[in-house]
């Protein structure tokens, strides 16, 4: 038995059928070049944002990567308005300045995307210590990809949050490859856990395939942190079902391999073990999945409708 | 008027602003117990706490990046980076982070966030503490760059950096330090991106900031001995520049000079010297010259590192070429 309300079950569902969605709507839109330039598509990790996002409450901050659309979703970002963003219109989250690389919606907790690799760890660090001082009891969920695990800010970041006792859940999303170079040939140590004993700070590898894993495990973290215990490592084992990006050949991985891993596609899996347990009908799940459709499709009709941004916006927001 | 050292004038100016603003806190290497590299943070970690003046591990890049996470989450961080040739150990943070994301995400966030650190050559400490790299950081929209000359500017300009709602890189000269000027008590500030006339002048115009604003009126003193008088202007913020008080000068003076530290190719000065072309070529009797550091690493010998710098040996011949 899977213990999860059906209220739950279905919220975990759309989410993840959401990020599904727009990702895959994204991929058709950049080969249509309605989209332009590039984007980091988050397809087959919808289980660690969804259920990282489900372990914390709306006033907790999340810092997300280059990778982020998911995470965005999850914390409750506007489709309308973050596809708008991806496309560079007025309407976009970001008025049309940041793009896929930097979507960003404070108003929802949510501290941005990132260009760079590892590029969120301060941010997600300094918000933590910002949180302590001012002594409220929100939490900090720092995802970022197996890619910044040997940068030197990872470690940086990691020991302050550890001598501070900062309230930050370190996620990292293991999605097996840093663009086209493996874990395996970039990290020296493969348990990737074993990076937090170097900063005496508890650590868990969890599936993150499967989204109660994945909440349950964050929810612990989350807790322990709130407790003001201080921050947790919390690795995610996923996969992305594009390449890096839109031009990548994914020479570096086997079909077989992609294959494996689509078997346990997140939502397929989740979708599966609920409308059995009775959870959800199967009705319920399709009808879902032709709502999200229309939802998305709204999304991009609002976002090629919408205006380009104004001449006159070039220099505003430099500075405040 | 009462004097106190540039050092004091700075730990005044913290003082003042944590005692103001609960949300004001000090973050860097060795400024808790120590008291800073150069002392502008002592007697503050004793008043104020371990809360609020926090020593952290030799960790730069965590250092600027967790002072813009807490910048955009309700804190007035004044972080410390011990020198300014360290800013390359942070230099993704505050280019790619801190400057950027206000612009990134369509303005729909504020970065009160102080960066202080010091530059520039004067203690032998060769070619990794003694670089003038401010023109790395002019480069860079969205950051705003003071750098005060005298214990007055550098008071007001750090109390205004502080309640500045962007992200301010605060550039102190080592050699400053000591040095004493008139500073009034109680509480004033000074905006951010107006230049201040240091001295009247007639003949040029001299644009000269942080350390190389003394040498200028050191050089002026001597000059008007010999009947050569020149406007000293101190732009005390470099981004933005306040091109219009040294345009207004130059239109006067019909010739320029700045005096500027930091290497000569891609400096500060080849920026100062092309608005003054853009905005006052008409009004140019002559090129505009530059006084500026030696295109090489700050070598170690004495000897050597005078040399690598202006002084004000070389800015007396520069003006008396330019008006001979």
């Amino acid at each position: 038995m899977i213990d999860v309300s059906h209220d739950e079950a279905f919220y975990y569902l759309k989410k993840m059928m959401e990020i599904r969605q727009f990702e895959d709507k994204i991929m058709e839109l950049l080969s249509q070049n309605i989209a332009q330039g590039g984007s980091h598509l988050y397809a087959g990790e919808e289980a660690v944002a969804v259920g990282a996002v489900a372990a914390i409450r709306p006033d907790d901050y999340i810092v997300s990567t280059h990778r982020g659309h998911g995470h965005c979703i999850a914390k409750g970002g506007k489709l309308p308005e973050l596809m708008a963003e991806i496309l560079g219109k007025a309407t976009g989250v970001c008025r049309g300045k940041g793009g896929s690389l930097h979507l960003a919606d404070v108003s929802t907790g949510n501290l941005g995307a990132n260009g760079i690799v590892g590029g969120g760890m301060g941010i997600a660090t300094g918000a933590a210590l910002s949180v302590k001082m001012r002594k409220t009891d929100q939490v900090v969920l720092c995802f970022f990809g197996d890619g910044a695990l040997n940068l030197g800010i990872f470690h940086e970041c990691l020991n302050m949050a550890a001598v501070w006792k900062l309230p930050v859940v370190y996620i990292c999303e293991n999605n097996l490859y840093g663009m086209s170079v493996s874990v395996k040939r970039a990290c020296a140590v493969q348990d990737l856990t074993k990076r937090a004993l170097a900063y005496d700070m508890p650590s868990q590898a969890v599936d993150g395939m499967d989204v109660l894993a994945v909440k349950e495990a964050t929810s612990r973290w989350v807790d322990y942190a709130r407790g003001d215990k201080g921050p947790s490592l919390l690795i995610c084992n996923t996969y992305r079902y594009y390449g890096h990006s839109r031009s990548d050949p994914r020479k570096y991985r086997t079909k077989e391999e992609e294959q494996q891993w689509r078997d346990r596609d997140p939502i397929k899996t989740f979708s599966q073990r609920c409308v059995k347990e009775g959870i959800l009908s199967q009705t319920e799940v399709e009808t879902l999945e032709k709502e999200v459709e229309a939802e998305i499709e709204q999304a991009v009709q609002f976002a090629i409708d919408s205006p380009w941004p104004q001449p006159e916006e070039l220099c505003e927001d430099v500075y405040a | 008027m009462r004097e106190i050292t540039y050092r004091q004038a700075l730990n005044e100016a913290l003082a003042e602003e944590m005692e103001r603003d609960p949300t004001v806190f000090i973050m860097g290497e060795d400024v808790a117990i120590y008291g800073g590299a150069y002392g502008v943070t002592r007697g503050l970690y004793e008043r104020f706490g371990e809360e609020r003046v926090r020593d952290t591990a030799i960790s730069e890049a965590a250092i600027v990046g967790a002072g813009l996470g807490a910048a955009i989450t309700g804190m007035r961080p004044v972080t410390e980076i011990m020198y300014v040739d360290f800013m390359g150990l942070c230099m993704d943070q505050l280019n790619n982070q801190v400057a950027k994301i206000r612009y990134m995400f369509g303005g729909k966030t504020k970065v009160p966030l102080v960066v202080r650190t010091q530059g520039g050559a004067g203690r032998t400490l060769g070619a990794h503490h003694s670089q003038s790299l401010e023109s790395w950081f002019i480069h860079i929209p969205g950051i705003k760059v003071v750098m005060p000359s005298v214990p007055y500017d550098a008071k007001g300009l750090l109390k205004s950096s502080i309640r500045e709602d962007n992200p301010i890189l605060f550039i102190e000269h080592k050699m400053l330090y000591n040095t004493k000027g008139e500073v009034p008590e109680g509480e004033y500030t000074l905006p951010i991106g107006v230049a201040d006339v240091k001295r009247e002048g007639e003949d040029v115009t001299v644009v000269a900031y942080s350390r190389m604003l003394l040498f200028a009126l050191e050089a002026a003193k001597e000059l008007e001995q010999e009947g050569i008088s020149i406007e000293v202007i101190d732009p005390r913020t470099l981004l933005p520049l306040d091109i219009d008080t040294i345009v207004n000068s130059v239109k006067k003076t019909n010739r320029a000079i700045i005096v500027e530290e930091d290497c000569k190719t891609g400096g500060t000065g080849a920026e100062i010297g092309m608005q003054i072309v853009e905005n006052a070529f008409d009004y140019l009797d002559a090129p505009v010259v530059r006084v500026a550091g030696a295109d090489v690493p700050m070598p170690k010998s004495p000897v050597l590192e005078e040399l690598a710098i202006p002084s004000k040996e070389r800015i007396i011949e520069a003006v008396k070429e330019l008006v001979g």
